[in-house]
């Protein structure tokens, strides 16, 4: 099965960028949210984390970005341990709501990252614009989060995550809560961003089309206790536009990758 | 969700007609209807109150009603006059007091509040203290109070400071928890420093919390220091009006009783005001509370 996915698996790869190396997450009230993880993801890879609720996805991811601590195992980033790169500027999360701040502008939720880097307003100005710029929001800048639509909110935040000119984009089922057609526009968005700013980007989603469309790899997991299934590669099928969406290469992605779910609910039942 | 769309709706549809010939008269139109709502919403209130003030001065002239059972509205406004200059420095005393402990429970409420939110170890070791005050009437606590302490004045702002204390306190430890866990997440990613958290996310998000305890204190702190007062039972020259209350009631004087009512709720409205205004002034551009919905 996964060697029918693999497309092309020697499409050529930066420098390592994160290592997970057993790595294990469990609650306090006992719930094992992640068990024995190992992933090694290159510069410039396109990651989605695919899986059912519960399968530990957004768990792996919050631990990459050191918003929550390895209870044993090994995460390193750049060879750092997460959260310990000068001043966290190098990492940009997008949460699964917008997560602006509403008392604050478009311009000053997105200069938050720099500001709190210890940047004034007058030297961030041209870094804020031009991540506004990239998300087609550059009339808005003036604007409060509740003057905008979903979408526009969202994309606030891609500029908020982007300002600090990260190497790696950690991006938690950013676009679940919107409609189909923009979650369209945002997907073709972000693969343009991924592409122009050369980001390293982990992508998690419950969503096999959004994984198929947007990512180079598609790390499957499964639930109770979360853990990796499999690994699908679709490195080889470039570029992603429209056309590949509507292309029989990306339909029978799509029903590689389904299968592949599938088979980890099917294990979920065998547990119960 | 469904406003903010049909704010952007709006304006998509102010942009597309921005140039037709239609839009100036549009645009006309409904500046006249916001300065007739606007006109309205100061009339109207005013109006009622005419009209109310006018149907007592009708009835106590009519049935002939003695002014030292009820005296028209008439009357206390001549009072009012007369004895302005005797009332005035009571009302003086009795807005220091008021403010003070205001400003008081701010301080303190604010002071505390940030501590409680930081330790949730002191907040369940102290709120017991809090709630007790709160609970315990605070015209049942002043004798105490009026025994224990010997200057009237600060004891008198003790009394107000324990009523307007509490939804300051229990507000801003709220608000202060209040922030939204993405951001705090956000803030711990790009290592925020304590003040810069506390500054530019725990404040704001508590500022809500705080200005809706802010205008429920206000008035409990005039409460407090006219129950305060009356329980003091103080007369002379520094006190307030309260005090000036209670010694027309002795001597039967009932439109200056009146009259110092009318100022006691006169300080009432106008702290009312200003700490809606206030509110208006630091949340109107975000938070939902202070938003004017189009409908």
């Amino acid at each position: 099965m996964t060697a029918e996915a693999a497309v092309s698996a020697d499409r050529v790869r930066g420098p390592e960028m994160i290592r997970m190396a057993g790595v294990h997450k469990q609650f306090a009230n006992g719930t094992v949210a992640v068990r024995d993880m190992n992933l090694t993801i290159r510069q410039g890879e396109f990651i989605s984390f695919l899986g059912p609720s519960g399968c530990g996805k957004s768990t792996a991811l919050k631990m990459i970005a050191g918003l929550l601590s390895v209870s044993a195992g090994e995460i390193t980033v750049n060879g750092h341990r997460p959260g310990e790169q000068t001043g966290g500027q190098d990492t940009g999360f997008v949460f699964q709501e917008a997560t602006l701040m509403p008392w604050a502008t478009v311009f000053d939720n997105v200069f938050l990252p720099l500001r709190l880097g210890g940047m004034r307003r007058r030297e961030a100005r041209d870094r804020v614009e031009e991540a506004l710029a990239s998300v087609g929001l550059t009339r808005f800048a003036r604007a409060y989060p509740r003057e905008l639509s979903g979408g526009m909110k969202m994309r606030v935040s891609i500029a908020r995550a982007l300002v600090t000119r990260p190497r790696l984009l950690l991006m938690d089922e950013p676009f679940a809560a919107l409609d189909e057609m923009t979650r369209f526009k945002l997907n073709n968005d972000v693969l343009k961003l991924w592409e122009r700013h050369g980001l390293t980007v982990i992508f998690v989603t419950h969503s096999v089309f959004e994984s198929v469309y947007l990512s180079s790899r598609v790390v499957i997991m499964a639930a109770r206790p979360g853990r990796v299934v499999s690994e699908i590669d679709l490195a080889g099928d470039h570029p992603r536009t429209d056309r590949y969406r509507n292309s029989p290469a990306y339909a029978e992605n799509c029903r590689v990758v389904s299968a592949a779910l599938e088979e980890t609910l099917d294990h979920v039942d065998i547990d119960h | 969700m469904s406003t903010s769309t049909t704010e952007l709706t709006a304006a998509a549809a102010g942009i597309a007609a921005s140039g037709s010939a239609a839009e100036p008269d549009m645009r006309r139109r409904i500046a006249r209807g916001a300065a007739r709502e606007r006109r309205l919403r100061v009339l109207m209130p005013l109006g009622a109150l005419a009209i109310a003030l006018a149907i007592w001065e009708g009835l106590v002239w009519y049935h002939e009603v003695p002014h030292y059972l009820i005296p028209a509205p008439s009357r206390i406004a001549a009072t009012l006059a007369s004895d302005f200059g005797s009332l005035l420095p009571s009302m003086w005393f009795t807005v220091k007091l008021t403010l003070l402990s205001l400003l008081l429970a701010i301080v303190g409420g604010v002071a505390l509040g940030m501590v409680f939110a930081l330790s949730r170890l002191v907040e369940i070791s102290l709120f017991p203290f809090a709630v007790i005050l709160q609970v315990t009437p605070v015209i049942a606590i002043a004798p105490l109070i009026l025994i224990y302490v010997h200057d009237t004045f600060v004891a008198l702002l003790i009394c107000a400071w324990i009523v307007a204390f509490f939804p300051i306190l229990s507000n801003t430890a709220i608000g202060l928890r209040s922030a939204d866990h993405n951001l705090r997440d956000l803030f711990t990613l790009y290592q925020a420093s304590p003040w810069q958290r506390l500054r530019l996310l725990l404040v704001p998000s508590a500022l809500p919390y705080f200005m809706a305890a802010l205008k429920i204190a206000g008035g409990l702190a005039l409460i407090g220091a006219v129950v305060a007062e009356f329980v003091a039972g103080t007369a002379g020259q520094n006190t307030g009006l309260a005090s000036r209350i209670l010694e027309s009631s002795f001597r039967n004087e009932i439109p200056r009783m009146f009259a110092a009512l009318f100022l006691v709720s006169l300080l009432g409205v106008v702290i009312f005001l200003l700490t809606s205004f206030l509110s208006k002034a630091v949340l109107g551009h975000w938070h939902e509370s202070e938003i004017k919905r189009e409908n």
